[in-house]
């Protein structure tokens, strides 16, 4: 208690203008405590730095990565293997730059590329947060990646110099106040583009394809823009805002990596944050793509793949593809079945997944694994048929893919 | 070594209907609750996909959904001349294993028990007289009305969504639904299911002779519902596989797709699968239990203190916890005297089959609980006078399955197997019929539960011993519901008719329900009953002993919707009086 106050006067001491304020600003103040802890609901920090089963933020939850896995470090105050040590500024330097406490640069799976847009006053909260916790002694040894990636990276990174550029989110003026915090959300602490937007052979965002969906950890996230056939284009602000919160709507159900975002995260989010959300998402340009035409319905692939879905998939998803609102998702007119990428799909067909489980909606439906009854043929014709009935259009998904998926998730 | 474990404030013996309902209300009212349970943890998805659910073999012939007889069985008689010999394979009676309990395989079919089945000896002596019953019949008043636990009822459908058309809303008789049942304080929560084409026949049939059909009451729902708890349940597909299956669909309300998805999400809720209670343990007073000791899968042994102990296995194995834990005075027929084992009692079950040239009945269409009924011969919504017999059940056509293994159905004469039998199946696979009439089983001083003198089990526990028989009574029942039955499947035309009333005497080896009821029933007073009114032991306050235990006898209908409503009357008790006040909720 007295350290951190004398730690309080010295940065007081040392800081001008704002920073002073800030400084001045009791860091043991209720409010100031409870809006870190909602700011950390927002950025999803649990995600990465709760272990399942763990104590709450001392690390040792895994992220694959393309160049090996990372696992998310201890953030709990412990000065031996947390951040007991830092200063608030340590952790601004962190989230607005990438670079960690004696000038170690962070791997971009920590997504400061996003967090770079958060406000000072909101990364000083969620530093007032974070010092409550108890600190946890867990020693997390992050990098995990392969040679050459687990290199200690270098002061001046070139991935920096291509892919990041810091700086602390500017409103538009010519938006509503709704619309911009929405576009602080997304871009910001909610980090949406690290999953959906996609990447270049570094790892990087692709610059000008924000949310336009990528893959990741063998689930593809799919295109959050407001295109109508794979993105949210057909959705309703409404709608946006009833996924967040349950994790269901009338479209679609989360599962997966969102599945997570949603328990740990958007169901955890205020009313008007998620209306802001919606209203930035349901405002962004669409994709520019080629428009696909459905294949025929005579195309062998076609006709193999309905006498499957037929037998395995109609009695929950029904046989025009409606699907069961808050139970079996949609699949006729749905944008993650017609996605360009179908990685999810076959992911599900092969080992099965849990839908989100939240207050509002605790059905947490499951699809069984069909991978152990069905060929990949099969799996590659009933899904070919599925993007492209009941008025659906996408490529057909050709057989070794859904073998090289089996090979990587059944390992 | 027995373990002795934290103390919590409540701890539950099963994890079926019942176990679910109470620890959802208990944990509701900021009580610690761990469950603890014989067998597996059971999840739709995973443990029946709609990949292999639909496997008859696996489930309705192996049992893969069942307690094994290697690791609890009881033995049987007929009458206390027999010496009584273990049940090696389960056959009249399907004891459940697993999470979700009988709830994951039931066929779902959601009856309210009639206003005057509660009142049975007072109503039945009010209309004829004391000596009207048999001699040697034991059948007793619950304590509790129909209108007690009239909202309980209501409260356990709208958390099924179950399907129906509701016959008395208020003391106002509804068209389409049953007028004999109870008045109901509002409508069933989702339409009736679609009627196949063998009970829109027997519907038709019955309507012709004077009778008011109604759809049977479904929990294989009729359309996509969100129960109170905010949980999903999907539409019935119609496959067919309900009874002895979990369903892989979500459509079939069961602890798994209608509870415990909220219940997993309360951090006061704790569960222990695969973990066998062997004992309940009472502190030195004999009148107040401690908890329980239990056995888990390595065989160690655990206790496990507790404020309030919640018995919520099958209803056999509460009355065989009661028994080799010491609890309550053992009933004793000589004497008639003693409660623990008193009032055992079963169904009456039987068919009329069908055989016609000109109709297609598909029956591979079917669910749990489709088809129409009539109630004219249920409970005393007849005269029994003329007839020299109490008692009654509701019949109709109910299209339960088509499995391929067991639904293959010829005529009486025809050879059991060979060319000749294959012909007849091919034949009538389609164009046969089976109605039933599911009657009432009411109880007697000789039917009863003891505890074995020769047989034990893995714990050196003796078994319990079953002595069980038809009576006149019910035989006479089943062949008058029965000729009754025939006479509406008559008139749908068939070739053929065959009537299969039920005969004695009682074979342990041939299945006609689960639906065995009693041996620690409830009723007014402790000399003839082991629960008071809240299903509270009478001997040991803080025990409460739920399901068809607690049945004085057995009305002419499915229980699981009383036992539903049951629970949920006694959770209602513990919330709102026993947690106030604990100790006897009746005084005498």
């Amino acid at each position: 208690m007295r350290m951190r106050n004398l730690m309080t006067l010295a940065l007081a001491g040392c800081a001008i203008g704002l920073a002073a304020a800030r400084a001045a600003e009791d860091n043991q103040a209720f409010e100031k405590i409870e809006r870190g802890r909602y700011l950390v609901v927002l950025g999803d920090c649990v995600g990465c730095h709760t272990a399942p089963g763990g104590k709450l933020f001392a690390g040792g939850a895994a992220l694959e990565t393309p160049f090996g896995k990372l696992l998310g470090p201890n953030i709990t105050p412990d000065v031996a293997t947390g951040i007991g040590a830092w200063t608030e500024s340590d952790l601004w330097r962190a989230m607005h730059e990438g670079i960690g406490r004696d000038g170690v640069r962070l791997y971009p799976a920590m997504p400061y590329p996003s967090y770079t847009k958060v406000t000072r006053e909101d990364v000083s909260a969620i530093w007032a947060y974070l010092r409550t916790l108890e600190p946890v002694r867990n020693e997390v040894q992050p990098n995990q990646l392969r040679f050459p990636f687990n290199v200690r990276r270098p002061a001046t990174s070139t991935w920096d110099l291509i892919n990041f550029k810091p700086g602390v989110f500017q409103s538009d003026p010519a938006k509503s106040d709704v619309w911009n915090r929405g576009a602080y959300l997304v871009e910001g602490l909610g980090h949406c583009g690290t999953c959906h937007t996609p990447k270049n052979i570094t790892g990087g965002d692709r610059g000008g394809e924000a949310l336009q969906g990528a893959l990741l950890q063998d689930w593809y996230a799919p295109d959050l823009t407001a295109d109508p056939r794979t993105g949210i284009g057909s959705w309703s602000a409404e709608d946006i805002v009833r996924y967040l919160k349950t994790g269901a709507n009338s479209f679609d159900i989360a599962s997966g990596p969102m599945a997570e975002a949603v328990e740990n995260s958007t169901s955890r989010m205020t009313d008007a944050d998620l209306l802001a959300i919606a209203t930035y998402l349901t405002d962004r340009t669409p994709r520019i793509e080629d428009t696909a035409i459905a294949l025929a319905h005579d195309d062998t692939r076609m006709v193999a793949g309905k006498a499957i879905y037929e037998v395995r998939c109609a009695a929950c998803h029904i046989s025009s593809g409606a699907g069961v609102p808050n139970l079996f998702p949609r699949l006729a007119l749905a944008p993650l079945v017609q996605s360009t990428d179908p990685t999810s799909l076959i992911r599900v067909v092969l080992i099965g997944s849990r839908a989100a489980a939240t207050s509002a909606a605790p059905t947490a439906p499951a699809m069984p694994a069909f991978g152990w009854n069905l060929s990949d043929t099969e799996i590659a014709d009933v899904l070919t048929y599925v993007r492209n009935a009941w008025g659906n259009a996408a490529s057909a998904v050709p057989p070794t893919d859904v073998t090289t998926l089996r090979g990587r998730v059944s390992r | 070594m027995t373990r002795k474990l934290p103390a919590t404030d409540v701890v539950i013996v099963g994890l079926g209907w019942t176990g679910s309902i109470l620890a959802h209300e208990l944990t509701g009212a900021g009580l610690n609750v761990v469950a603890i349970e014989r067998g597996p943890w059971r999840d739709t998805a995973t443990d029946f996909p709609p990949a292999y659910a639909q496997d008859e073999l696996r489930y309705r012939i192996r049992h893969d959904l069942f307690l094994r007889p290697e690791q609890l069985t009881m033995t049987f008689r007929n009458n206390a001349s027999q010496t009584a010999l273990p049940i090696r394979s389960w056959g009249s009676f399907m004891p459940p294993n697993g999470v979700g309990g009988g709830g994951v395989h039931w066929n779902a079919e959601t009856w309210r028990f009639l206003p005057s089945d509660f009142e049975l000896r007072t109503h039945l002596v009010g209309r004829y007289g004391e000596k009207f019953l048999p001699e040697d019949m034991t059948i007793q008043d619950w304590g509790i009305t129909y209108d007690d636990l009239e909202p309980h009822y209501d409260k356990f459908e709208y958390l099924c969504g179950t399907s129906g058309k509701a016959g008395n809303i208020r003391g106002l008789i509804q068209a389409g639904g049953n007028p004999f049942e109870g008045a109901r304080s509002r409508e069933y929560p989702t339409p009736p299911q679609k009627q196949p084409y063998g009970p829109t026949l027997f519907a038709q049939a019955a309507q012709g002779m004077g009778y008011k059909p109604f759809p049977q009451p479904s929990g294989n729902l009729s359309q996509p519902y969100t129960n109170p708890l905010g949980v999903t349940i999907g539409p019935c597909t119609y496959c067919g596989f309900c009874e002895w299956f979990g369903c892989g669909n979500y459509s079939k309300a069961s602890p798994q797709t209608t509870i415990l998805p909220a219940l997993i999400r309360r951090p006061n809720f704790e569960a222990r699968t695969q973990c066998e209670v062997s004992k309940i343990n009472l502190d030195k007073s004999g009148k107040r239990a401690s908890g329980v000791t239990y056995v888990d899968s390595s065989g160690n042994e655990w206790e496990q203190p507790a404020d309030l102990v919640l018995l919520c296995a099958f209803q056999l194995f509460n009355v065989q916890l009661l028994l080799t834990s010491g609890i309550g005075k053992p009933y004793d027929p000589r004497a008639g005297e003693g409660v623990i084992g008193r009032n055992y009692s079963y169904q009456v079950t039987s068919s009329v089959g069908a055989f016609f040239d000109d109709k297609i009945f598909n029956p591979f269409i079917a669910s749990g609980s489709i088809g129409m009924c009539i109630d004219e011969f249920n409970g005393d919504n007849f005269d029994h006078g003329p007839h020299g017999f109490v008692g009654g059940g509701y019949m109709g056509a109910v299209q339960t399955n088509g499995r391929p293994i067991q639904t293959a159905r010829t005529p009486r004469a025809t050879p059991r197997w060979g060319a000749e039998w294959k012909k007849a199946v091919a034949k009538s696979y389609l164009s046969s019929y089976e109605s039933v009439t599911h009657g009432s089983c009411y109880s007697y001083r000789d039917v009863h539960l003891d505890l074995d003198p020769t047989y034990t089990d893995r714990f050196g526990r003796k078994l319990m011993r079953l002595t069980f028989d038809f009576h006149d009574n019910e035989l006479k029942m089943s062949t008058y519901l029965t000729d009754r039955l025939a006479e509406v499947v008559q008139k749908m035309g068939p070739r053929q008719l065959e009537k299969h009333p039920r005969r004695g005497p009682y074979d342990v080896t041939v299945y006609q329900t689960t639906h065995t009821c009693g041996g620690a029933i409830m009723g007014v007073e402790p000399k003839t009953s082991a629960l008071n009114r809240y299903l509270q032991s009478w001997d040991v306050p803080n025990l409460f002993v739920m399901g068809a235990t607690a049945f004085p006898q057995n009305p002419g209908y499915n229980p699981t919707d009383t036992v539903g409503a049951l629970a949920y009357w006694t959770a209602d008790a513990i919330v709102n009086r026993y947690l106030k006040s604990p100790g006897p909720l009746v005084q005498i």
